[in-house]
C-alpha cells in the first residue's frame, strides 16, 4: 500500500486482533533509533542536510537488491503531507505527534507497503526503525527490526562507539537504541482497582506504564502502553525478553481479574456491556473519550464472550475510525468538534450495523 | 467593570473554561473557550512520553555535582554545542559530542540509564573489530554446545569459522 492509500484507510497491520494474547494485547512495537555518523543530529543539521539524509536513506531502500531482502517501501517528507495528513498518521501509530509537528522537506517517512515497518527519517534522530506487530509478538518485531537495520547499516555510515554503542540524540536512548512497548487493554484490572498496584512493581522492574490516551490510570479506553525505561546496559535480547516476561504477568493478573469479575459480578459486567453497545449502536452525538470507554465495554464484553458477532479487528480499526484527524480526512474537509462528534457517531452506528450482534 | 478573559488558544472567544493544574508545587491556569477546552480533551495518542523528557533531563543535569564553575567550558568541535548548552536542552548536537564530553558524561549515564556501558548489538562495518570479536565468542559457546551434543562435524565447521574470522583480528 502507498503512503497515499495508508491514509485513506484506517486499518494497518497492527490492528489484524491477532497474535498472541489479542484479547488482551491489542500491539508490539520495537524502535531502535540509529544516527549516521557524518552528520549533525537533525536539530542541529540544516535542512540541505536533513535533505541529504532523506535522499541517502530512499537510496538503499529503493535498491532492487534491498526490496528483495526487506520489501517495498513509499517515501514522503512532512513538508508534502497536510498537517491533517500528518495527524492520521500519528492516529494510526505510524509517526510520532513530533515527527507530525515538523512541516519540513528535510523530515521524512518510509513506509512498508504492508504498514508493519516505518522508518521515520530525522525525526529527533537521523533513523527511527519501527515495527508493529498485532498480539504479543516482540520478538518478532525486533527481529524484523534488526534485520532492516543490519540492511541499512550495510550502506549507511552509522554513529557507533564500543562504550556507549549506537549514539542516539538524547542520552534517554543511547546504548541499543532500542524502546520496545506493548499495548495492553486492562479494563478488568481497572475495576478491580489494581492497576495502581500493578504500575507500581513494573516501575521497580524499570518498565515505564503510560494510558494511550489520556494520562496514568484515568487513561480512556483502558489503553495502556508498558515499555522498556533504561537502553543503555542490558542487551536487546534482554529488554525483550524481560518486557516479554513482565508483559505476561500482568496479562495474568488480567486474565484473574476478569475471572473474578465473571464470578462475583456477572451480572455487573453484562449490564455494562450492553449499556454500552446499546450507547454505541444509537447514538447520534458522541466525543471520543465517551467512545473510547465504551469500545471498552464492548472490547471486554467480546473477550469475556458476553456479546457476540463482532471481532477484534473490527474494534481496533475503530480506534483509529474515531479519532479526530481521521474523521476530518474521510470527510474532506475541517470540523469543529461538534460536527466531528456527529459524524463519530455516525461512523460507529454504521460499522456496528453490519454486525448481527447476540 | 466586569473583566473579560480571551481564550489562552483562539485569544478571540470569551473564556469560560478555567482550568488549574498543579504540577511541582506550581499552579498554572489555564483559561480557555468552550471550543478550545474540547480540543484540549482530545489527547492525542502518543507512543512517547506526554511530558517534556529533554526538560527533565535539564534538570537532572542542574543538580547534577560535575556542573562546578572550576571546569573548563567544553565545546564540540564539530557541531559547537556546549556542555552548558547540552545540560540546558537535554540533547546532544552530534555523535561526537559524546567524545567531546566524554567522562563527564558517566555520572549522568549513570543516574539515567543505570548504566555507563553498552553490551548489546554490535554493528557489522561501523563495529569493526569489535563485531568480530563479539561473533568468536558468540561462535565459541555454539562450538561447546556442538560438542556437547557430540555433532562433531558441525564442531569443526564452526572452529574452522572462529579461525578464519580470528586471522582477520591479526
Ligand atoms: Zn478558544
Ligand atoms: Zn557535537
Amino acid at each position: 500500500m502507498s503512503i497515499k492509500d495508508a491514509l485513506n484507510n484506517a486499518y494497518t497491520k497492527w490492528m489484524e486482533g491477532s497474535g498472541p494474547y489479542a484479547s488482551i494485547v491489542i500491539s508490539s512495537r520495537v524502535r531502535l533509533a540509529r544516527n549516521l555518523v557524518e552528520f549533525p543530529f537533525p536539530h542541529q543539521a540544516s535542512e540541505e542536510t536533513g535533505r541529504k539524509v532523506i535522499q541517502l536513506v530512499e537510496g538503499v531502500l529503493s535498491d532492487p537488491q534491498v526490496r528483495k531482502r526487506l520489501g517495498v517501501f513509499d517515501f514522503v517528507t512532512m513538508g508534502e503531507l497536510s498537517p491533517l495528513e500528518r495527524q492520521v498518521l500519528v492516529e494510526k501509530h505510524l509517526i510520532s505527534p513530533q515527527h507530525a509537528q515538523e512541516n519540513g522537506y528535510n523530515r521524512g517517512l518510509a513506509l512498508r507497503d504492508d504498514e508493519a515497518v516505518s522508518i521515520m527519517v530525522n525525526e529527533e534522530d537521523h533513523l527511527r526503525i519501527q515495527v508493529l506487530f498485532p498480539g504479543l509478538q516482540l520478538e518478532a518485531a525486533w527481529e524484523v527490526a534488526s534485520q532492516v537495520d543490519d540492511v541499512l547499516e550495510e550502506r549507511l555510515d552509522y554513529a557507533f562507539e564500543e562504550k556507549y554503542g549506537y549514539l542516539t540524540c538524547c542520552p534517554t536512548n543511547v546504548g541499543t537504541g532500542l524502546r520496545a512497548s506493548v499495548m495492553m487493554h486492562l479494563p478488568a484490572l481497572k475495576m478491580t482497582q489494581q492497576l495502581n498496584q500493578v504500575f507500581t512493581t513494573l516501575s521497580k522492574l524499570g518498565m515505564v506504564v503510560r494510558g494511550l490516551y489520556g494520562e496514568g490510570t484515568e487513561a480512556k479506553g483502558n489503553l495502556f502502553q508498558i515499555s522498556n525505561q533504561i537502553t543503555l546496559g542490558p542487551s536487546e535480547e534482554e529488554i525483550i525478553s524481560n518486557l516479554v516476561a513482565v508483559s505476561r504477568q500482568v496479562i495474568e493478573q488480567e486474565k484473574l481479574a476478569r475471572e473474578s469479575l465473571r464470578k462475583e459480578a456477572l451480572v455487573q459486567i453484562e449490564d455494562r456491556v450492553y449499556r454500552s453497545y446499546g450507547i454505541l449502536a444509537n447514538a447520534y452525538i458522541i466525543s471520543s473519550e465517551e467512545a473510547m470507554d465504551h469500545l471498552s465495554n464492548l472490547r471486554l464484553g467480546i473477550d469475556m464472550g458476553i456479546l457476540r458477532g463482532i471481532d477484534n479487528r473490527t474494534l481496533n480499526e475503530l480506534l483509529v475510525k474515531i479519532r479526530p484527524a481521521f474523521i476530518q480526512k474521510i470527510a474532506g474537509r475541517e470540523m469543529d468538534a461538534f460536527n466531528r462528534d456527529l459524524k463519530r457517531a455516525a461512523i460507529i452506528r454504521e460499522v456496528l450495523q453490519n454486525y448481527k450482534v447476540w | 467593570m466586569k473583566m473579560v478573559y480571551y481564550c489562552d488558544e483562539c485569544k478571540k472567544r470569551p473564556a469560560t473554561v478555567h482550568i488549574t493544574k498543579i504540577h511541582n508545587n506550581k499552579k498554572t491556569e489555564l483559561h480557555l473557550c468552550e471550543e478550545c477546552a474540547r480540543k484540549h480533551q482530545e489527547i492525542p495518542f502518543s507512543f512517547e512520553p506526554n511530558f517534556s523528557i529533554h526538560k527533565f533531563l535539564s534538570g537532572l543535569l542542574e543538580g547534577t555535582p560535575l556542573e562546578v564553575p572550576t571546569l573548563p567550558s567544553i565545546q564540540c568541535p564539530n557541531c559547537r554545542l556546549t556542555y552548558e548548552q547540552f545540560s540546558q536542552i537535554g540533547r546532544f548536537g552530534c555523535s561526537q559530542c559524546y567524545h567531546t564530553f566524554g567522562e563527564r558524561l558517566d555520572p549522568l549515564l549513570r543516574k539515567i540509564q543505570g548504566n555507563s556501558r553498552h553490551t548489546g548489538k554490535v554493528p557489522r562495518r561501523a563495529g569493526g573489530n569489535m563485531w568480530i570479536k563479539r561473533e568468536v565468542e558468540r561462535l565459541r559457546a555454539e562450538l561447546q554446545a556442538a560438542v556437547r551434543e557430540e555433532a562433531y562435524e558441525k564442531a569443526a565447521e564452526i572452529r574452522d569459522r572462529i579461525r578464519e574470522l580470528e586471522q582477520r583480528l591479526k
